[in-house]
């Protein structure tokens, strides 16, 4: 059994790998959610598993009787699981606004912070957030877009 | 009454974080809660340095369980400093982020994700479990990403995009790490891991958990090579948040590699030691490189951090406690001198017009006063007497010389004078030379902006001088610091009591 899960452990956390060389962002995200359920199966693994009883105080007795699960894990792996989903969310977010903001999810599209810190860039000031609003990906990397789609 | 204290900094950034983000329409109210809140973090963690000052540890037992079922919160007198200098930059940066740009900040809610920021931080200073760590590493990592794409800029998303994505990598290292842990020693509470870890038999398998902590530990730090990440995001921050990132995120890191590896891995130096010593030197070679070729003020400031983390790590590289001590001291002065450099770096912004070195000059003429105070943090950082770097740097590298470790000394000492280099090269473009024909004209100061920017400027570079000209104190408390630090047995004891449960002899 712990050879099985360390097995699926091994597969899952290389098919992350694979994923975050991905060049869109939405695989490196899917990439990520397959890493978080690789450290979560390596959790389950670490405590003990195996045929064992449901870890419930039967009523009247102070402890675990002998031969209980670990319920430890499951309260961990919960917690990770929700934070991990907190996380996912944001980062799916962060995506779809680059889409809108920035006209792509490619990273190798992406280089609007290194530009910025060069000396010919325009000034950029923060503008006051309007939700609802998009902005156009400029025509530039419309052309981009077609010529890549093209070929 | 100490068990309310060592939770209290927990709970007023938690209640400054829910009070705001329920004054969501009232930006003045949010804007003077968040501060009052700052202050009485401050206090909090005054008192906290003064109870652990001569070396006792304060501990809470989280739900009145005892130690190792729940989850303590272990505050020492490092602790208690990490904390103490959290609430000096919330303060400063509180007060400075009143300054320009305060509207558009608080309505894109800034002030809810500073004191969630806080929360983390401090969280992750007092806690003494290894997975509450991670919670509270998450706590701190959600707040910094909705901090990063505040002002939702192309930048900034684009900046902001590489961050999360590779923190969410090195956050879930860090579980897997906890995880592989927790199967090797039966336990989460640090120094019940600290007790077991000596006694186990699988040493190899602790090597290898150690490794992927230093991997998860290092990608929040910012150390080699795990380091770009950093130099791609912070300089799209806005100047109040980059100024606390750079005080406090990567120091988080820092701190998790000081605790876990003098608690758990003090018994494997021999393996650790040469490797922490390797990254060390890389870090600072690295770091002080990319600043070198930059001309973006921001960039340069974002690349320093990584250099000057190299000489945090060189303590826990050499574990004496004269190179444990140098760390902390170096922690303390490059807290306060990096954020201030960060704060300054908007005030030259908002008097100069711009970022870039070309586009900037004279502001010697138009500021002067400006010009003064970016000196003090300046020289600080490239280790000139007689400011609070000298004596970290002194004795970061007086520890490496008497450890043997001579390549870590002339690292430290010609890392020193590159940064030399990149402030005078700030100095001389910013200040000194003329200022270019296409220079921005920026739009001036209100008072009341100019107030927010100076005091917190002028208060922090205050304390780096009094560091630098009243070294003693500063430098007594480090020592204290250091050899409870080292002192293993004395912190497992105030955790776990003097005869402690064996609950992972009970459960294996």
């Amino acid at each position: 059994m712990s050879l099985l899960l360390a097995v699926s452990i091994g597969v899952v956390v290389s098919a992350a790998v694979y994923l975050f060389l991905a060049r869109d962002l939405p695989r490196v995200l899917i990439g990520f959610v397959l890493l978080g359920m690789a450290a979560n199966l390596a959790i389950l693994a670490a405590g003990r598993i195996g045929p064992w009883m449901p870890p419930l105080v039967p009523s009247g007795a102070q402890a675990l009787p002998a031969g209980a699960g670990n319920p430890l894990p499951q309260a961990l792996i919960l917690t990770a699981i929700v934070i991990g989903f907190g996380l996912m969310a944001f980062a799916l977010m962060l995506i779809v606004k680059a889409q809108a903001l920035l006209g792509s999810v490619r990273s190798e599209d992406m280089h609007e912070a290194e530009t910025s810190a060069t000396a010919d860039a325009p000034l950029l000031e923060a503008e006051p957030y309007a939700p609802g609003r998009t902005v156009q990906p400029a025509a530039s990397d419309v052309e981009a877009e077609k010529t890549r789609h093209a070929s | 009454m100490s068990q309310v204290l060592v939770v209290a900094p927990l709970l007023i950034p938690l209640l400054a974080a829910g009070l705001t983000a329920v004054l969501r329409r009232h930006l003045s109210a949010q804007r003077w809660l968040g501060l009052a809140s700052a202050v009485a973090l401050l206090l909090v963690a005054a008192r906290l340095l003064w109870e652990t000052s001569d070396g006792r540890i304060l501990v809470a037992q989280m739900g009145n369980w005892p130690a190792p079922f729940g989850i303590s919160l272990v505050i020492d007198l490092f602790s208690a400093i990490m904390i103490l200098i959290t609430g000096v930059m919330a303060v400063a940066v509180a007060i400075y982020a009143l300054g320009p740009g305060a509207q558009v900040r608080d309505s894109a809610g800034f002030q809810p994700l500073f004191h969630s920021l806080l929360l983390g931080v401090c969280g992750a200073f007092s806690t003494g479990d290894l997975f509450n760590l991670y919670v509270w590493f998450e706590v701190m990592l959600i707040a910094s990403f909705g901090l990063l794409v505040l002002d939702r800029t192309r930048e900034q998303l684009d900046g902001g995009l590489r961050y999360v994505m590779l923190n969410l990598v090195g956050t879930t290292l860090f579980l897997l790490a906890v995880g592989l842990l927790y199967g090797l020693t039966g336990t989460l509470n640090l120094a019940d891991i600290a007790r077991v870890a000596p006694t186990l038999d699988n040493q190899g398998a602790l090597a290898a958990v150690g490794v992927l902590l230093l991997v998860s530990f290092g990608s929040k730090a910012a150390v080699f090579p795990v380091f770009n990440w950093l130099p791609a995001a912070y300089h799209t921050a806005s100047m109040p948040v980059a100024a606390i990132f750079a005080a406090l995120l990567t120091k988080v890191g820092v701190y998790a590699i000081i605790r876990v590896f003098s608690l758990i891995f003090a018994h494997d130096t021999a393996f650790f030691g040469p490797v922490l010593a390797a990254v060390a030197i890389a870090t600072m070679v690295f770091g002080v490189l990319g600043a070198a070729s930059h001309h973006d003020v921001r960039k340069i400031l974002s690349f320093h951090i990584i250099s000057q983390i190299g000489y945090m790590l060189v303590g826990i590289a050499l574990m004496t406690p004269l190179a444990i001590a140098g760390s902390i001291l170096y922690i303390t002065h490059h807290i306060v001198v990096k954020a201030n450099l960060f704060l300054l770096a908007g005030a030259i912004r908002s008097e100069g017009g711009s970022f870039h070195l070309s586009r900037l000059g004279g502001l010697w003429i138009m500021a002067p006063m400006l010009a003064i105070l970016f000196l003090v943090p300046a020289l600080s950082l490239a280790g000139v007497p007689p400011f609070s770097g000298f004596w970290a740097k002194l004795v970061v590298i007086r520890s490496s010389l008497e450890g043997g470790a001579v390549i870590v000394a002339f690292a430290a000492l010609s890392v020193g004078l590159l940064t030399l280099y990149s402030m005078v090269k700030i100095w001389n473009e910013a200040f000194w030379k003329a200022a270019p024909a296409d220079a921005a004209t920026p739009a001036p100061l209100t008072r009341q902006e100019r107030i927010a920017t100076y005091v917190p400027i002028t208060v922090l570079a205050a304390i780096t001088l009094s560091i630098g000209l009243w070294a003693e104190p500063f430098a007594r408390l480090s020592m204290t610091a250091a050899e409870s630090l080292l002192d293993r047995t004395g912190y497992i004891s105030a955790v776990l009591g003097a005869v402690p449960t064996q609950v992972s002899e009970v459960l294996r």
